[in-house]
């Protein structure tokens, strides 16, 4: 089944048109890669999927975006949509609070109070993202004194405790050194197997490690998706081919 | 050319110098004659009796219950002001905010006072409660701008984080947006501080100036920097001598906050 249904879609910033015409299905336990040169508008989708470009200024859209068959542009609350599409950031941000406020931030903002149920929650997500033997000593001390990449393990821990459904990751490996980036690669591939994920990346090794699905974007629009390896194997578009051969981007 | 910079760099250190050595000079004697216990704890101040009685405990207490009652009041306001200005405030009723705060900053401290004695006094006298409601809008400027600066210097990741997990505009802002400001938000409460406990003019208009021990906020105080005021005018010898040390007293006060306000400025860094 597909979590993701993205149908005629258009974007524009004021009169910039970022993305144009995208239609793309993210299936249940896979990982979509999303690639392409800089300013292709592959991460600008990704803030499409939990609406993070309403923040931006004169940010217009036409065309549909469903989740679970659920038109997420029309009349859903947006906090509820973010709470069931999790995002990683490119660069990681932790809270200046402790590992433990960290994960717990989600869940208390949906409500969840007893102590118990945080602990535990706490607990789960951190195992879950493979950081909880690295921390479980100093779940009280601030999360801004762990290493990069145990920072944004972190922040995958606490996008998971808030129970998502699919997790949106920016480049989350692009600030990070080869053995944490490999880490991370590890963990997303033992976490499809509960969560649809899709990732923005500048690394197309990484694409081809990692994901089942690969799409790849050029000046907004939408060239080539398709197998991960079909499109770095046989690509139909010329353009693909050129990129993924390395002969620009 | 170098070592004129230097020079005028010297000015202020030198000024903080020679202020220190006059007031340590002139005061410090004065307070080892009438006896440092008899001086800070001794709660009668009558410099006409004979022998005088020179206890500025009730001063202390004054300075201390009318900057309490200004922080009381003033911190919520200026805090949230500040929270409106930086995260809440669309860009134009900001244009029009913002100056108006600032003018604030900018009145006299005896228009404020004349303020005071209109519209402040005749609803509770000349008391602790009215010089702490004018010390609580004097000292709102200088907090709403520095609290303001300190939630502005806040990275957006933070507040992009907590949205992507969920969490609305006023959650992300006071959950992790204000505390991440944190000391620099404790810092701008910190320089009200000082700036409601030097306070001298618009105090003296509004506090009555009695100079004994307060029961309730609703009774009339003076506070060290009115004692010194008043009377200095007409003070001579060991009472003049006095007031200077009630200075002493005020000027390491002031000193204490100072550090407490560098050192909160170094956490931040």
């Amino acid at each position: 089944m597909n979590v993701f249904e993205i149908a005629q879609l258009n974007l524009w910033y004021g009169s910039f048109q970022a993305l144009k015409n995208v239609g793309l299905a993210a299936a249940d336990g896979e990982i979509t890669a999303l690639i392409g040169p800089s300013g292709c508008g592959k991460s600008t989708l990704l803030k499409v999927l939990n609406r993070m470009n309403d923040l931006e200024p004169e940010c217009r859209i036409t065309g549909s975006v469903l989740l679970r068959g659920e038109d997420i542009y029309g009349g859903m609350n947006v906090n509820e949509l973010r709470k069931r599409v999790g995002m990683v950031f490119q660069k990681p941000n932790p809270f200046p609070m402790s590992v433990y406020d960290n994960i717990a931030f989600g869940p208390r903002t949906h409500g969840v109070k007893s102590r118990l149920e945080l602990d535990e929650t706490v607990e789960m997500s951190l195992r879950q993202a493979a950081i909880w033997d690295e921390v479980k000593d100093r779940l009280r001390k601030s999360a801004l004194g762990l290493s990069g990449g145990q920072q944004q393990r972190l922040c995958i821990a606490r996008a998971l405790a808030v129970a998502p459904e699919v997790l949106l990751l920016d480049e989350p490996t692009s600030a990070l050194d080869p053995i944490s980036t490999g880490k991370i690669e590890e963990l997303l591939l033992e976490l499809k197997n509960n969560y649809s994920i899709i990732i923005v990346t500048h690394n197309m090794q990484q694409a081809t490690r990692i994901s089942d699905k690969t799409a790849f974007f050029l000046l907004g629009e939408m060239v080539e998706y398709g197998d991960t390896e079909k499109i770095f194997t046989l690509p139909r578009d010329k353009r693909t081919e050129d990129y993924v051969t390395g002969r620009f981007g | 050319m170098r070592a004129v910079f230097f020079g005028t760099a010297l000015v202020s250190v030198l000024a903080v110098l020679l202020i220190c050595l006059f007031l340590f000079g002139n005061g410090l004697p004065a307070l080892f004659k009438i006896g440092p216990g008899r001086f800070l704890l001794g709660q009668e101040w009558s410099p006409a009796d004979v022998p005088p009685l020179f206890g500025i405990l009730p001063m202390i207490a004054g300075s201390v219950y009318v900057t309490a009652t200004a922080l009381v009041l003033g911190t919520p306001v200026g805090l949230l002001t500040a929270v409106f200005l930086a995260r809440v405030c669309p860009p134009r009723l900001y244009r029009l905010l913002k100056p108006g705060v600032d003018l604030l900053a900018g009145i006299p401290s005896v228009v404020y006072g004349f303020f005071g004695m209109a519209a402040i006094v005749p609803h509770f006298r000349s008391s602790i409660l009215s010089a702490g409601i004018l010390l609580g809008i004097m000292i709102l400027p200088t907090m709403t701008a520095i609290a303001e600066s300190a939630l502005r210097s806040v990275p957006p990741q933070y507040y992009e984080g907590a949205l992507a997990l969920g969490a609305g505009h006023y959650r992300a802002v006071f959950r992790v947006i204000l505390p991440a400001a944190r000391s620099g938000v404790l810092a701008a409460v910190v320089l009200g501080l000082g700036r409601a406990v030097g306070e001298t003019m618009a105090v003296i208009m509004v506090a009555g100036n009695q100079a004994r021990m307060p029961g309730s906020i609703f009774e009339g105080v003076r506070t060290m920097t009115a004692n010194i005021v008043l009377e200095m005018g007409y003070a001579a010898e060991l009472h003049r001598e006095a007031l200077i040390a009630t200075g002493v007293v005020l000027f390491v006060f002031i000193l204490l906050i100072n550090l407490c306000f560098s050192a909160l400025n170094r956490r931040k860094n």
